[in-house]
């Protein structure tokens, strides 16, 4: 990354920092600052509603049921690019910002040797080697990177379709359609892993932390790097506290007299 | 636009015999036959189309040709195209009457993705429904002969529509009623494409144009515009395609894939849905107070020995 552009970035992660707030509490890490969760959610609601227009013109199926939601077709027409041009600004912003983060190592294509197990959650705990982001997270960003490249060339060639000519136009309509089809396959993962399959990590986007059990369970290499401790030793000396809690719980337990049977 | 055939008689009390006129039909398709051979380039048809259309007159552009302006326009749907053509050392010069070809299989119609901005007659005629029209501009791409063109205020686009609403009450569109050497004719396509090929032939057998022929390209299913050319095997020098095809991307993509990349998007999301009821989610280790999971012990030790 250019001087100018790390400049730039750290300038604004500072910004953005003075103006808003994560709290931190006892047993949490910070994962990402404001300016993080800030663009996060930008690219994310200027994506949503470029793939809705974007759906709407896909499809005639879709057609009826999505323009009434943005005043009919002709200002649904209208807004598509402008959505998408945004969406552009933003994740520009975000590749500034997680390119650092998001570089490939060798650590990533032992991570996608291992996918299948991942899926089927084989393990419980992630190999020792994740770092902040592991590799299913380093692909997406890049198919993004790939993505928003090519919806920004034939974006532009059919929005000034007159200057393109014909030929440019009918290809564009076909890449700019898997390009879209694509990124929703992987917003479908993206929002799952975000939500239902891994609990915590919707609260990192929202809140900016995450307990460091999420973090020695999913990024162990990044656990060590901020908090200097071994993940494994981590995770074994909670389990065996936990083990120790129940265990005093039930020796208290069978102290008590037992509640009234109905 | 009324529907004869539903007056006409299917059975008769007491008739002995067929019942009369049974089995035939009137021929719906519309068509417009153009002769370049025998057009002057008197641009009346260009003149009645403006004022029955009501458009306001533009300004015409000078190219060093009597062509009035260099394309159609959004309200200049029809345009002698003058080509100053050499051949073999002669000069020909031809005069082609370029307007919307009312395409069988109409390339606009195919690539339009806003219901109902375009909508084709059981007669053939292909018109722009500018209501519903949202303004991309995919008819634009898809069109063989260059067209339809955007008025650059209201962005919505334009067409020549056969007089759609003069062909409604029974009139021969505008451009045809102006032209005064006859070379414009209106009628049933079977009736234009029959004088057609018969004009063919005259020009072939006693003008000495041996490639005369009628340009109606089976590539997109015929057109409801039929051409008399001198010369049929280069309709390029009229500036015409000689292979007009719809882009695969609005036939094949847009018909057969994108439904199955939506449908497979669709079933993703359910894919994923159960994904989550099958194996569960990944919790931070250690979780609390579990007791069992999966598949009783025995069978989980026995599978990790096997690995």
């Amino acid at each position: 990354m250019t001087a100018p552009a790390r400049r730039f970035d750290e300038t604004a992660r500072g910004r953005f920092a003075r103006v808003g707030t994560t709290r931190v509490h006892r047993g949490e890490l910070l994962r990402h600052p404001v300016y993080t969760r800030f663009l996060h959610w930008s690219v994310a609601i200027f994506f949503i509603l470029a793939l809705l227009t974007g759906f709407a013109i896909y499809t005639p199926w879709l057609y009826r049921w999505i323009t009434p939601l943005f005043g009919g077709g002709p200002r649904t027409r209208l807004l598509h690019p402008w959505f998408g041009l945004i969406f552009e600004v933003f994740f520009f912003l975000q590749f500034l910002n997680w390119l650092t983060p998001m570089a490939w190592t060798a650590a990533d294509r032992r991570w996608l040797k291992k996918l299948r197990g991942y899926a089927t959650n084989e393990e419980r705990l992630e190999s020792e080697d994740v770092g902040f982001f592991n590799g299913g997270q380093k692909i997406y960003f890049w198919l993004i990177v790939l993505s928003a490249l090519l919806f920004l060339i034939t974006g532009i060639l059919m929005w000034f379709d007159h200057v393109a000519g014909r030929w440019l136009v009918v290809v564009s309509y076909v890449v700019h359609d898997l390009a879209a089809l694509l990124m929703f396959a992987g917003f479908v993962v993206h929002v799952y892993e975000g939500t239902a399959h891994q609990p915590g990590t919707f609260g990192s986007m929202i809140n900016g932390t995450v307990t460091d059990r999420w973090a020695w369970t999913h990024h162990p290499a990044w656990y060590r790097v901020v908090t200097g401790r071994d993940p494994r030793q981590a995770y074994e000396h909670e389990k065996r506290r936990q083990l120790e809690r129940e265990r005093a719980i039930d020796d208290w337990e069978s102290k008590q007299t037992p509640p009234d049977a109905l | 636009m009324s529907n004869p055939r539903t007056f006409q008689i299917q059975e008769i009390s007491a008739h002995p015999g067929p019942v009369p006129g049974q089995g035939t039909r009137r021929e719906d398709a519309v068509c417009k036959y153009i002769d370049v051979t025998t057009c002057i380039g008197c641009k009346a048809c260009e003149v009645a189309c403006v004022e029955w259309n009501d458009h306001p007159f533009r300004e015409t552009t000078f190219n060093d040709t009597y062509q009035t302006m260099p394309t159609t326009e959004w309200n200049y749907y029809n345009l002698i195209k003058f080509v100053e053509d050499e051949r073999d050392g002669n000069l020909m010069w031809l005069l082609r009457k370029d307007q919307c070809m009312h395409c069988e299989d109409p390339g606009c119609l195919r690539a339009c993705p806003a219901d109902g901005a375009i909508i084709k007659y059981e007669n053939g005629i292909v018109d722009f429904q500018q209501d519903n029209c949202i303004g991309c501009g995919y008819c634009i791409s898809g069109c063989p002969f260059d067209i339809p063109k955007f008025h650059p205020k209201t962005n919505k686009v334009y067409k020549c529509t056969m007089c759609s609403d003069r062909v409604g009450e029974g009139l021969e569109p505008a451009c045809i009623k102006a032209c005064p050497t006859g070379c414009l004719k209106f009628g049933t396509k079977s009736d234009m494409v029959q004088i057609a090929g018969l004009r063919a032939r005259q020009l072939r057998e006693e003008s000495g144009f041996k490639d005369a022929g009628v340009y109606d390209p089976p590539s997109i299913k015929g057109t409801h515009v039929i051409y008399v050319l001198h010369d049929i095997k280069q309709p390029e020098r009229y500036g015409l395609p000689a292979n007009p095809i719809i882009p695969p991307s609005y036939t094949y993509w847009k018909w057969l894939a994108k439904p199955i990349g939506l449908w497979m998007g669709l079933l993703g999301v359910g894919a994923v849905f159960f994904h989550r009821v099958f194996y569960g989610a990944k919790l931070p280790q250690p979780e609390e107070g579990e007791i069992r999971t999966g598949p009783s012990e025995e069978i989980e030790a026995a599978r990790k020995e096997k690995r």
